[in-house]
């Protein structure tokens, strides 16, 4: 509850490397675009693939620290339903928490501000349902 | 060096996703549980990211014409809330909700050779396969 100084560091790091991408290549640091974009297997893809790399290596390189991944504890049926939703989603409606909420809000695009306040409020509606009215998780 | 920036925006995202605490997904789920016992911890990730990427993206835009590496920035132009937007969003949402993963911390999680994240980004690839015929028919 206390512990908002990680969030807040892991936050302008991600703010960082968002910008950089923008003010040095240009593009938007938008990863269900940049995976979507990988999976077209068009041209002009190799900054994706170094993206997509450097974004598997960050943890790699924290767990020489105190850092680790953490185990998954979610039920088969959530991770694939929450899979196939979240990717379906987030192509269909052109982004997702960091292409939206990061670079979209960062640039006040009203598309994104508007996707990501809907996406919040269906996510928290969701988690209600499932936690208080069905009792999962 | 495009790539190389790439390469590091992408380390960048993988290091901020993990100290952050985006890529839990009980962290995450709790964070969307308002009804619950709640855990405000990641909204100072979204605003540690924007107290970085807004300042920094007005001073570009103001005193930038093109990015360092690239002949110019490429950026969404669109305004108009459509349908897509909208109904991607909320479809993101119930699954982010469900599963507690967005595709960033997906990716990031994958070094962490949990099955399960391995099956969450199946679906997703699926899900995002599927969005992309929709939209070009």
């Amino acid at each position: 509850m206390t512990d908002f100084i990680e969030p807040l560091i892991g936050g302008v790091i991600l703010g960082v490397s968002s910008l950089l991408l923008l003010v040095a290549n240009g593009r938007i640091a938008g990863i269900s675009g940049i995976v979507s974009n990988l999976l077209k297997l068009q041209p002009g893809n190799a900054w994706r693939w170094m993206f997509v790399i450097g974004l598997i290596l960050g943890p790699v390189v924290l767990q020489t620290t105190s850092y680790n991944l953490p185990n998954i504890n979610s039920s088969w049926w959530m991770l694939i339903a929450g899979g196939l939703l979240v990717g379906f989603g987030s192509v269909f409606g052109s982004g997702c928490t960091s292409g939206h909420g990061i670079c979209g809000i960062g640039r006040l695009s009203p598309r994104s501000i508007t996707s990501v306040v809907i996406f919040m409020a269906t996510a928290a509606i969701t988690v209600f349902v499932t936690r208080h009215l069905l009792g999962a998780a | 060096m495009n790539l190389i920036i790439a390469l590091i925006a992408g380390i960048g995202f993988g290091i901020g996703l993990t100290i952050s605490g985006m890529v839990e997904p009980l962290i995450v789920l709790a964070f969307l549980d308002v009804a619950g016992a709640w855990d405000p911890s990641l909204a100072f990730v979204m605003c540690g990211a924007l107290a970085v990427f807004i300042p920094g993206y007005l001073l570009s835009k103001t005193k930038m014409s093109k990015p360092i590496f690239a002949a110019s920035f490429s950026l969404p132009t669109r305004s108009d809330i459509d349908k897509p937007l909208l109904i991607g969003a909320v479809i993101f949402g119930l699954g982010w909700g469900i599963s507690g993963i967005c595709p960033g911390p997906a990716i990031a999680n994958l070094s962490g050779m949990d099955e399960k994240i391995f099956g969450f980004i199946i679906a997703m690839l699926v899900g995002m396969i599927a969005a992309n015929k929709v939209k070009t028919t």
